[in-house]
């Protein structure tokens, strides 16, 4: 047995770490295994009572025969629900865990077989040890509990560009296509069915219109094994959404055919108007679900708007709205999934600029965690319900449903694909065609469907349970095996993990503009304009109600660049701080190091280099440990009811502005030959320029360079420059004082850090030039920004790239 | 439809505008209709006003580039063959290809939206022909220093040979994840 920690002892099982998890698994197994029976067999007025302490005798002379007090007592009962539930939810997350500490395992088989397997174990321990295997799978318990936390993650992190542009195509798959399939396997079962001369089963029995109902339980390709398996491949993001909105869509073709047939099925006949009032059904369950999950959604978004001062309970307002969307559709045999999809779909960008960084993260972690441990109950209960049966098997039945679910799909994609690449752009190839035919899988709703069905109407109801079984894991086996090494020989591309650039996030909408434009001028109203006036409608009317204050205003582009700066921010802090700086940084940065006359170059960098990364980090760690550290402060207290106000997002703002510093700073001085004449603060300095922006004069500061020849300075008040030689560009650095009432919104959030340091560094870090000098904006604030315009003037930064002066242009 | 349905005689170099950009017979009247409709003093050029006119084209950030780049440098009209040729990059993409290097290839559907970029045509879209993009697709929604930000962001992000601009390459390589063949064709113009 090889063993992975590398020890050459042979062969002893149970050695190594994975292969000891495995044990421990086992003896799990079957400690769940035998606690449950037991707990179902307990009695409910069994109390034992085990008498540690013999003091208290009885007393003599009371009415009643006083037993003597119980010490220690088990009542199973009181607790037996959550107690099995929960045993069944660790069952689920052990065996999770179990899996991913053995690699080798999980890397051939998908994580569905092993939880089905294991809950045919778990559902045999049960079976062994006499007791009846409770039911697992009951379908409300499925449809009301475990499958909307899937669809609810499903649907919040659909991405909405990709699914929109495939929207077409998507719809088709899971309308037409599941339509097709219901009707051919149905049709030809009952062909099938009918013809056995020789052998006259109760096969014959079935009539038409079962058939097709089976057909419309079992051609339903099911959204959670879809994800189960997909998830693994890592497939490119177009499949994905191929496949797994398809899955999504066709539930309400499923609910409709499913509903009308068995409605009609023991009356025994379809009408054509049956069918008229089914195509109606079907839009008003698809459009009435979609509809409740957007009015629900709108209303969770608006509700988000308020939260500011209650972030401990945001992200519970979106589980309960999604989870009432889901419950509102049932109630009126709406479509949930679909409910579920919209909520999920339309709240989330409100809701997302609305709520806090912590509550977003609350969400992600909540949503994937229910939807986790959600997946893998389903799993393992689809194997102790195969366990429990009851069964029918009939081998006809059985295998001319399977071949005819594997006949069915393929002809209906290929066929679909065929119509289909008519009106796309970017066509589907065979490779495309085969796996979302190979992805068609099947899953728990059909069992649940199949569970739903009353006897009395159908008694084939057991074949029809172990029909569907035999699907699910046919499918879930093979195909789940075999989709990976597929995917691999078949060179089908692969999701791309890069991160989304601000470039591509720029151009992206560049594009946009530009094909919305030449649209109009075609006359053409195409996919592109409508796209753009939902934006252009989005942006006047429907922000402005469901988000919170400034943000409403802000375009998506500045968003996205924040929730970059962000990231980068924390993989800052998170590196420890300047690693990445490269080793030319001379210490002049170092704030108060400020020399009045010119040093030779070989000292700073001395200072500098060896120790530079470590001198440098250090400062950095000061800075930011600094700053965390007053927000850190502010967690002290503990309260269930409020939070502190976000410390994070403000410490944040700060980092940015540091960071962005930083890193701008680096480039100058690498862009710098020489250093800097930088005239120490002298006392007059931030007077003066106080005084000169508060007289509002226009400064008109040119870079040094360009005034070589101009030695007198427009501004009487100014220092005066020293004559500079060519080769040392001299920096005339105005600083701002802190105090300055035309300060730079820079200001402001320095007074919120209050620091006298901190304001030394901003100063010793202003001298570069107005690009990017401060990181969140607080827009709006236009009068701040004109004299900040003013501000930025006063420092010029002569620097010897020529490209510098670009800048100017753009100043007002 | 006002006007009587013209026929493929009425356009001028019919034929031979098919065959270079590839559009069909339907597209191509489709497009001289929708020409003629524009050309309001019935010239056979379209001036900038007659784009002017479009309501829509008005309010769009980018519309007085999109209506400049059908001028040539120094031109002051555009005629119907060089207004189909430029339409001719919006075409979808199809598998097999004739030509060489049709005006429909995404290499010339970037070239063409690069154009956009860089007004002075010198290869490269500088800081400042970015942040003019910027101001004007994100207008005054953002304080300078964002856009400053941003810009400043966007050329670190693609500009690889550190030359403070993006150059055609790069521009394609920052755009690399993005199918251009399905972003930029119209289905209209078949």
């Amino acid at each position: 047995m090889p063993s992975m920690a590398g020890s050459h002892r042979p062969a002893s099982f149970g050695k190594t770490l994975p292969e000891r998890g495995l044990l421990l698994l086992m003896v799990l197994v079957f400690l769940e295994g035998s606690v449950l029976p037991l707990g179902a067999a307990s009695s409910p007025d069994v109390r034992h009572q085990a008498k540690l302490d013999n003091s208290s005798s009885p007393h003599a002379g009371h009415n009643l025969t006083k037993k003597p007090f119980p010490v220690l007592s088990l009542d199973y009962h009181h607790i037996q629900t959550p107690f099995e539930i929960s045993l069944w939810v660790l069952l689920a997350s052990l065996m999770k865990l179990g899996f991913h500490l053995i690699p080798r395992l999980s890397s051939i088989v998908p994580e569905s077989c092993l939880l089905i397997v294991v809950g045919l174990l778990v559902g045999g321990l049960i079976r062994l040890a006499g007791e009846k295997v409770p039911p697992v799978l009951d379908s409300r318990l499925f449809f009301l509990c475990l499958l909307p936390p899937i669809i609810l993650d499903a649907g919040y992190f659909l991405p909405i560009r990709p699914f929109m542009e495939n929207l077409g195509t998507i719809l088709m798959f899971a309308v037409v296509g599941t339509l097709w399939n219901a009707f051919f396997i149905g049709g030809l079962l009952y062909a099938v069915c009918q013809i056995q001369p020789t052998n006259p089963s109760n096969l014959h029995q079935l009539e038409l219109l079962p058939c097709l109902l089976f057909g419309s339980i079992i051609s339903a390709v099911d959204p959670v094994a879809v994800l189960a398996v997909f998830e693994e491949i890592h497939i490119n993001e177009l499949l994905h959404i191929l496949v797994f909105g398809e899955s999504l869509l066709n539930d309400a073709v499923t609910v409709v055919l499913y509903h009308l047939f068995e409605e009609y099925a023991g009356v025994g006949t379809v009408t054509v108007m049956d069918g008229f009032l089914g195509i109606i059904s079907f839009l008003v369950v698809a459009v009435g679900g979609v509809l409740v999950g957007a009015i629900y959604g709108i209303l969770a978004a608006f509700t988000s708007r308020f939260t500011s001062h209650t972030r401990v309970i945001e992200p519970l307002f979106v589980f309960v709205y999604s989870y009432m969307a889901y419950l509102s559709a049932e109630m009126f045999h709406l479509s949930g999934i679909m409910a579920l999809i919209a909520c999920g779909a339309v709240m989330r960008p409100y809701v997302e600029a609305n709520i806090s960084h912590k509550s977003h993260t609350t969400i992600k972690y909540f949503l994937k965690m229910w939807s986790s441990v959600s997946e893998t109950l389903i799993f393992i209960f689809l194997g102790v319900a195969t366990v429990d049966g009851p069964h029918s098997w009939n081998w006809t039945f059985v295998t001319v449903t399977v071949i005819l679910c594997l006949v069915a799909r393929v002809i209906g994609v290929v066929g679909l694909t065929y119509v289909i690449n008519k009106f796309r752009i970017v066509k589907l190839t065979t490779k495309d065609q085969f796996i979302i035919a190979y992805g068609g899988l099947r899953g728990a709703i059909a069992f649940s469907l199949g569970f739903l069905l009353k006897r009395e109407h159908f008694p084939m109801r057991e074949m029809f349970l172990t029909a569907i079984i035999t699907v699910i894991f046919f499918t879930v086996f093979v195909q789940g095996m075999t989709i990976k090494p597929l995917v691999e020989l078949l060179a089908v591309k692969k999701k791309q993990e890069a991160k989304r650039t601000i470039n591509e996030e720029i151009h992206t909408q560049f594009l946009d503009h530009l094909l919305t434009g030449i649209e109009d001028i075609c006359g053409h109203y195409g996919h592109h304009h409508w796209k753009d006036k939902l934006n252009r409608f989005n942006k006047k009317y429907v922000k402005k109600c469901l988000i919170a204050g400034e943000r409403s205003k802000e375009p998506q582009l500045i968003a996205f660049y924040h929730k970059m700066e962000m990231k980068q921010a924390i993989e800052l802090v998170e590196s420890g701080g300047g690693v990445k700086l490269p080793s030319a940084v001379p210490s002049t940065v170092s704030m108060q190091n400020i020399q009045p006359k010119k040093p030779p170059p070989a000292k700073p960098v001395e200072r500098a280099l060896p120790q530079l990364p470590k001198g440098r980090e250090e400062e950095i760690r000061k800075i930011l440990r600094s700053n965390l550290q007053k927000t850190r402060q502010r967690l002290r207290s503990y309260n269930r009811h409020t939070l502190v106000a976000d410390p994070y997002e403000d410490g944040f703002g700060d980092l940015l502005i540091k960071k962005q510093k930083m890193i701008e700073l680096e480039k100058k001085i690498k862009d710098m030959s020489n250093y800097l004449t930088v005239p120490a603060a002298p006392p007059d300095s931030p007077t003066m320029c106080r005084a000169r922006l508060a007289s509002g004069r226009e400064t008109d500061f040119k870079p040094a360079q360009q005034q070589k020849g101009n030695t007198v300075c427009p501004d009487p008040q100014a220092y005066s420059t020293k004559p500079v030689s060519d080769s040392v560009p001299t920096i005339q650095v105005d600083l701002a004082s802190p105090q300055s009432p035309d300060s730079v919104n820079l200001m402001d959030e320095f007074r919120q850090a209050g620091q006298q340091q901190q304001q030394e560094e901003e100063q010793g870090l202003m001298m570069k030039p107005p690009s990017g000098q401060s990181g969140p904006n607080k827009p709006g604030e236009a009068d701040g920004s004109r004299e900040q315009q003013k501000l930025m003037r006063c420092l010029s930064d002569p620097g010897p790239s020529a490209d510098e002066d670009e800048d100017e242009p753009f100043l007002p | 439809m006002g006007s009587s349905s013209s026929s493929m005689n009425d356009v001028p170099n019919g034929q031979q505008l098919m065959q270079e950009t590839g559009f069909s017979a339907a597209t191509i009247l489709r497009l001289y209709e929708r020409f003629d409709f524009l050309d309001k003093d019935k010239s056979g050029q379209l001036r900038p006003q007659d784009f002017g006119e479009l309501r829509e084209l008005a309010l769009n950030p980018i519309g007085d580039r999109i209506i400049g780049s059908f001028f040539s440098p120094g031109q002051e009209a555009v005629d119907f063959t060089s207004f189909v040729r430029i339409l001719a990059h919006f075409r979808p993409s199809e598998t097999n290809r004739t030509q060489k290097e049709p005006a429909n290839s995404s290499t010339r559907k970037l070239k063409f939206a690069f154009q956009l970029y860089d007004q002075d045509r010198d290869g490269k879209i500088s800081r400042a022909e970015l942040l003019q993009v910027l101001r004007a697709m994100l207008g005054m929604q953002v304080t300078e220093e964002q856009l400053q930000s941003i810009a400043e962001r966007a050329i670190q992000e693609a500009d690889l040979d550190k030359d403070d601009a993006i150059s055609f390459d790069e521009f394609r390589k920052s755009l690399e994840k993005v199918n251009i063949d399905h972003k930029m064709s119209i289905r209209f113009l078949r």
